[in-house]
């Protein structure tokens, strides 16, 4: 069962006197129940993506269906199916937590108690401040409230643009704890994010840049199709080794990563010559070979 | 309809949360309706003369006694110089110069005519305008005592004359201010409701509200009769809030109908609020709402007939007045307060208020997407 269907979907926006391509020839499918993230820097078109998705814009080429129905044509019957939690937090202010969620459950017709299973996880943890106006809530706790918001007609589609940025760590790994629990009411979630860390919690992940789809696949098929051996290399002068690797004709590829640097070799080398290898070229003081992940991935999809 | 009313209780919560909104309101009717009829006065007073007497007759002496008595004029100077008078001119000190040259009692002794001289102050135009006409007029009045004084008038009057009185229908002590502070009134109720509706709608674009609405299935219409009902409810709040202080301070209590007039401001303020729709439509910020509903607010009042009679503007410009919902409301609030007009006196206004309401709301449904 498909619940989402997008078919070359393209959009242009008109800036001063040039052509701005947000998405050009995206493609793309998501099954019921899927957890599905699309992973990518600012401006890669995540957001169009997603506006075009939930019927706030059209787009210029392409079609594209939400549970069955088309954007274009159909777009009251998506209304009344899918949440949309947006980047930005969009709910009044001025309102007290409860006011808000009562008026978005009065909009679809539907009430906090008839779909209160669904929510309780997530309402409980704002509960106690459900008299607080909601712009006088903490970051994660807004988060928390508008994720409810958007649950709060038990969609069957449910867009979350970009839910974690500016959000602490620990309210990271709870918002996705909470994610993976929706998944158990059949609802299928298009989540969109810039931290590579979090597309290993995806079922799938859709690569972005530059308003392309670079790669589809589960984050294990992406990190398992990365097939040159990755080595992290540590060494005095950081930055000197990095200028030193990059220049030279064996590196394939040298970038800064955490404490260390991910280098690759343009020929395969055996693993225990490796290391008298960058001996050769520069002083190193570690290196060691592991296993790719994500952004390795990202970043050698972008280098093509 | 339970959708309807919960737009509604949420908007009202948040009008009632607002204290900027409650203050304006409240506060900006009592300081506009007793701070500005004060200053919006029609009468010229304290014009300042400076008299150059190069005679230094009885008359000349009696003249300008006379014009110090009147009561408008402030005398700056007396002397001898005209130099020295215009100099008060170029320092802003003196509005008109009189002069009476050297042999004017000779001459309106000897050969029963006279000079004056008055040279005024047009940076000002009404003010010298006015000071001129009042200035001409105690002149005249002072010659006619002087032929007075000379002629011993025959019983009966060898030529016919006209004897014109005057009186001053609706307003015979031409108050100003029973003519000015209702007109006032409804450029308060017009700001009221264009400037907060659109400030409004432009504050959910701009706080990303709208988009929130935006995917949920409610109806446009259902948004905008969201919008629209709380601010119109707020309009004729102001209204009656005008009227209340209107009784209270300047004891103005309409000739007409109450009632008139708040079936006409019903029909109206849908017509302004339309008008602040449409500019929510098109301004992306606050900033450029407030600017659009300024400029537009500006050209109201000043083609509006408030402060000038609309009959004595250029064809052209009476031509604008058409299209200005304003000058239709100040003419009806006027027309009922002082003539006491009956619905059916004001039936073309209302219509081309009910015109404005139809006009403006449709063109800002139209221009109203969801979706972009």
């Amino acid at each position: 069962m498909i619940a989402v269907k997008v078919n070359s979907v393209k959009k242009t926006f008109k800036a001063e006197k040039s052509v701005v391509t947000a998405l050009q020839q995206i493609n793309f499918e998501v099954s019921k129940g899927e957890l599905f993230g699309l992973i990518g820097p600012d401006g890669a078109g995540k957001t169009t993506l997603f506006r075009i998705l939930t019927t706030l814009m059209l787009a210029d080429e392409g079609a594209a269906s939400v549970d069955g129905f088309d954007v274009v044509r159909d777009y009251k019957e998506i209304r009344k199916r899918v949440g949309y939690m947006p980047g930005r937090f969009s709910l009044y202010q001025d309102l007290t937590v409860e006011e808000n969620l009562s008026f978005f459950a009065t909009l679809f017709n539907t009430s906090l108690e008839e779909n209160y299973d669904l929510v309780k996880a997530i309402y409980q943890q704002i509960e106690p401040f459900k008299k607080r106006r909601a712009g006088a809530l903490s970051g994660g706790m807004k988060q928390k409230l508008a994720l409810s918001c958007a649950l709060i007609h038990r969609p069957s589609v449910l867009f979350l643009d970009e839910p974690t940025t500016g959000v602490d760590a620990v309210s990271r790994k709870e918002f996705w704890e909470l994610l993976r629990d929706l998944q158990k009411h059949q609802i299928t979630i298009i989540v969109s994010t810039p931290y590579m860390d979090e597309a290993s919690l995806c079922d799938r992940v859709a690569l972005m840049q530059n308003g392309k789809i670079m790669e589809i696949n589960s984050p294990k098929g992406i990190t398992e199709n990365f097939k040159k051996p990755l080595w992290a290399v540590r060494g005095e002068n950081m930055y000197q080794l990095m200028q030193t690797l990059q220049a030279s004709e064996a590196i394939d590829s040298c970038y800064p990563f955490g404490q260390y640097h991910h280098v690759t070799f343009t020929h395969a080398i055996p693993d225990s010559q490796v290391a008298s290898e960058l001996a050769k070229i520069a002083s190193v003081v570690e290196v060691k070979r592991i296993p790719a992940t994500i952004e390795d991935c990202f970043m050698e999809l972008m280098r093509q | 309809m339970r959708i309807l009313r919960i737009l509604l209780e949420k908007e009202f919560r948040q009008i009632f949360r607002d204290p900027a909104i409650l203050r304006i309101i409240f506060m900006m009717p009592m300081i506009q309706l007793l701070v500005l009829p004060m200053a919006a006065d029609y009468e010229i007073k304290n014009v300042n003369v400076a008299v150059v007497d190069l005679d230094h007759s009885s008359y000349s002496i009696q003249l300008v006694n006379k014009i110090k008595a009147s009561g408008y004029f402030n005398l700056v100077d007396y002397n001898e110089s005209f130099e020295k008078s215009l100099e008060y001119v170029e320092h802003d000190q003196a509005d008109i110069v009189l002069q009476i040259p050297a042999s004017f009692e000779k001459d309106l002794v000897r050969e029963d005519k006279a000079t004056l001289f008055m040279a005024l102050n047009a940076i000002n135009g009404v003010k010298a305008n006015l000071g001129g006409a009042y200035l001409r007029s105690i002149i005249n009045d002072f010659n006619r005592e002087v032929r007075l004084d000379w002629v011993q008038l025959p019983r009966v009057n060898p030529q016919p004359t006209f004897q014109i009185s005057s009186i001053n229908w609706f307003n015979p002590l031409m108050n100003y201010k029973i003519f000015m502070v209702p007109g006032i009134l409804v450029v308060l109720v017009t700001m009221v409701g264009s400037f907060l509706t659109a400030l409004n709608i432009v504050k959910e674009k701009e706080v990303g509200t709208i988009e929130q609405i935006n995917v949920t299935p409610i109806h446009k219409y259902q948004f905008i009769l969201g919008k629209l009902i709380p601010f119109w409810v707020l309009g004729l709040t102001t209204l009656s809030i005008g009227l209340t202080l209107e009784w209270i301070f300047y004891g103005i209590v309409p000739v007409g109908n109450l009632s008139t007039i708040y079936i006409f401001a019903a029909v109206y303020l849908l017509g302004v609020l339309g008008l602040g729709l449409l500019i929510s439509t098109y301004a992306q910020t606050q900033q450029q709402a407030m600017l659009i509903s300024f400029f537009l607010i500006m050209i109201f009042i000043l083609l509006g007939g408030l402060y000038t009679s609309i009959e004595s503007m250029p064809t052209w410009a009476q031509v604008f007045t058409k299209f200005n919902p304003v000058s239709y409301f100040i003419e009806v609030i006027r027309m009922v307060v002082l003539k006491g007009s009956t619905l059916f006196d004001i039936r073309y206004h209302l219509m081309a208020a009910a015109i404005f309401a139809v006009v403006l709301n449709s063109w800002a449904i139209v221009n109203y997407k969801k979706r972009s």
